[in-house]
């Protein structure tokens, strides 16, 4: 994470990744029935789903979800990331930097960003989206100076969004199980692989064409953190809803099918 | 016929009181008469005031009972979460408590927070007792709704923030305000500074208030019965609403997941008129389903969650939330909160409860204090008839009403938030 994308990074993803798991399985991938606490004899509710619920009606908000240990794990730990690392960090960020300079980083992300929405977008044969996209980059990394400034968008020009996993599921590849990811949060199997695909497309382009030093790969990847995070409107347990892992299950997942439909 | 005599007039009134008293207060003209879309819409932006102010706003966290467990399942609530923005220079400040199942950082509370911070006032954000984090961190019994007790629950958490600030700032005045179920709160809040004087709140404004708790929420889970097919095709409706606000979140990039839902929802779709009312009930039975949930993890009463059962962290929760969004404030009333009272109090009766929940028990209070002040809105749809003109009676001068808005619709126009700052500027 916070050595930027060198050559020793992929093998200590490689590392991190299993580690996590293992760490999730051991924690918490046992426990998820009901336990009886000693000394009570447990009594049925007042309302049991026996007595409220028509068993020949369909209810809502269920789905597969043969990782749910190990997404729920994740989940909490993903909480702890935000609310300890990545929060102070961005409020941090927001105190000592000026708004035009927070503007100038969101633009050269997002700006940075067309060069994989326009490889998903050839794969996905969109010759409008690839045009629009590739519209996009050549104005704002030249008049809008190397993405900085976002000049395309006065003059009309639509921002797509489009990610490896939105191609594969373009392709009619399905979603596969429901995947919190650490630290990128919810996401499936399929859209997994695809941000792998992404990032190294991604690694690949900026090698290409700008090739930068040791320390820039580190600059570059503290402030696309921070300016990632400040961007996604979303707090974990933010809803105050006991039930928010199975709300949010179903937003991400209904929201990635329609981002598919587009 | 005569209400729609009485609102020509009232608009007639309102134009000629723009028209010859040239630079008195801004004209009220809320657009939409029909009480429904009011509180599902909203106020356009066009309606509201220029609040340009950025607002330094702190979110902090708070234990507010030491040795409280939490149950694993709710981890992340054991302390009290809430709000605050401090003026430079010596200000008033004004306490917001949210409305039911709202949040410190909600849309309710930021808005109104708004207001008050850019005429100058410190403001401090509540949650609402009724939130899943006030229950598990910062309410006595964790049984919310008991009109005295979540008073005590609240009077308690301002005193500790007050503590944590009070040393920051300073502050000229103290001011009390909240909405819907929050105004509700602050009239008891107010009552309860009465003795304990921690704040005497110069004044204190109660917006869009429930008169008789017990009446608002049976006409909220009524509001369900306007699910096509009936309440037991819930689960369809409720999947629909889910993968509608999907498709809302899908085509906007800045949208909160929670509070703009419904009008975010309602500018997609464009529901029927019907639908909005099953819209509305929804958006409340979710807050009744979270509520009574939490409640239950917390005092092992057995309401959804079979007592003396420990659900892990990882419990899978879909037939708990299946039941409890099936179960209203009326069922929660019923099977719970007054067994639990009666348990405690075996004399009290069911009716002596509903009526003790109610503006009417301090009525004599409401009516002598010159700091209560009350804004409603004639079409409010969490009152029953005459019980605006209740609030007309009991709080006299000190009672703004205004002809339509719905439930809360018209809180952001500019006239409202006018008024509620020149309340507190006496």
């Amino acid at each position: 994470m916070k050595s930027g994308a060198g050559r020793g990074q992929p093998f200590r993803t490689h590392l991190l990744f299993p580690a996590l798991l293992l760490a999730a399985l051991a924690t918490g991938g046992c426990s998820t029935a009901p336990v009886v606490v000693e000394g009570d004899e447990p009594e049925p509710p007042v309302f049991s789903a026996s007595r409220v619920l028509r068993p020949d009606v369909e209810q809502f908000g269920d789905m597969d979800d043969p990782f749910a240990p190990f997404n729920k794990t994740m989940y909490r730990f993903n909480y702890r990331v935000d609310k300890y690392v990545l929060l102070p960090l961005v409020i941090g960020y927001y105190k000592v930097t000026p708004r035009f300079l927070r503007a100038g980083v969101h633009n050269f992300f997002v700006n940075f960003r067309n060069i994989t929405t326009f490889f998903n977008s050839v794969l996905q044969f969109s010759g409008r989206k690839s045009a629009q996209t590739a519209g996009r980059f050549a104005v704002n990394s030249t008049i809008g100076l190397a993405g900085l400034f976002d000049p395309a968008t006065a003059m009309g020009i639509p921002q797509h969004d489009e990610d490896f996993g939105q191609t594969l599921g373009k392709w009619g590849i399905g979603a596969g199980p429901y995947l919190v990811l650490p630290l990128l949060g919810p996401s499936s199997v399929r859209d997994g692989v695809g941000l792998g695909v992404d990032w190294y497309v991604s690694n690949w382009a900026r090698e290409a064409l700008l090739d930068p030093n040791d320390w820039w790969k580190r600059v570059w990847t503290f402030l696309y953190v921070i300016d990632t995070r400040a961007h996604v409107r979303f707090l974990y347990y933010g809803t105050g809803s006991p039930f928010e892992y199975r709300l949010v299950r179903e937003l991400y997942t209904t929201k990635r099918r329609l981002d598919i439909e587009k | 016929m005569s209400i729609r005599t009485l609102r020509s007039v009232g608009i007639l009134a309102a134009v000629l009181s723009a028209v010859l008293l040239p630079g008195s207060a801004p004209a009220y003209d809320y657009p939409f008469d029909d009480p429904f879309v009011a509180t599902v819409v909203g106020t356009p932006s066009e309606f509201r005031p220029e609040l340009a102010v950025t607002v330094p706003l702190k979110r902090r966290s708070i234990k507010i009972f030491p040795d409280r467990e939490t149950p694993e399942l709710l981890f992340y609530d054991d302390k009290l979460r809430y709000s605050y923005a401090l003026q430079k220079d010596p200000a008033p400040l004004v306490f917001i408590i949210a409305g039911t199942g709202g949040s410190h950082d909600g849309r309710g509370v930021r808005q109104l927070g708004r207001a008050f911070y850019q005429a100058g006032f410190h403001y401090v954000g509540l949650t609402s007792p009724t939130h899943s984090n006030f229950i598990v961190a910062a309410s006595e019994s964790s049984v919310p709704g008991h009109a005295y007790e979540d008073a005590e629950d609240l009077y308690r958490v301002m005193e500790r923030i007050w503590e944590k600030i009070g040393r920051k700032v300073t502050v000229t005045d103290f001011f009390l305000t909240g909405y819907s179920l929050g105004a509700f709160n602050t009239a008891f809040v107010a009552k309860l500074d009465e003795e304990r004087q921690s704040f005497r709140f110069r004044r204190a404004l109660m917006i869009n208030s429930p008169v008789r708790l017990y009446s608002s929420i049976s006409l909220l889970d009524r509001m369900l019965e306007n699910i096509p097919g009936g309440e037991d095709n819930f689960g369809q409706f409720y999947q629909n609403l889910v993968d509608a606000f999907a498709e809302v979140y899908t085509r906007s990039d800045e949208l909160q997941l929670n509070e703009d839902f419904l009008y975010q929802a309602y500018k997609v779709f464009k529901p029927e008129k019907e639908l909005l009312g099953a819209l509305i009930g929804t958006s409340f039975r979710m807050s009744a389903a979270n509520m009574a949930f939490s409640s239950d993890l917390m005092t092992n009463f057995g309401y959804i969650k079979p007592s003396n059962v420990r659900l892990p962290k990882n419990a899978d929760l879909a037939k708990f939330n299946h039941v409890a969004m099936r179960l209203g404030f009326t069922d929660y009333f019923h099977a719970y909160f007054y067994p639990y009272h009666r348990a405690k109090t075996p004399t009290m009766s069911r009716a002596d409860l509903i009526e003790e929940m109610s503006l009417k028990s301090i009525e004599d209070y409401l009516r002598t204090s010159d700091r209560m002040y009350a804004m409603h809105n004639e079409d409010d749809l969490i009152l029953e008839p005459g019980e605006v003109e209740f609030i007309r009676d009991v709080f006299g001068d000190r009672a703004m009403i205004y002809r339509n808005g719905g439930h809360m619709g018209n809180i952001q126009h500019r006239e409202l938030v006018e008024h509620m700052v020149q309340v507190f500027q006496p």
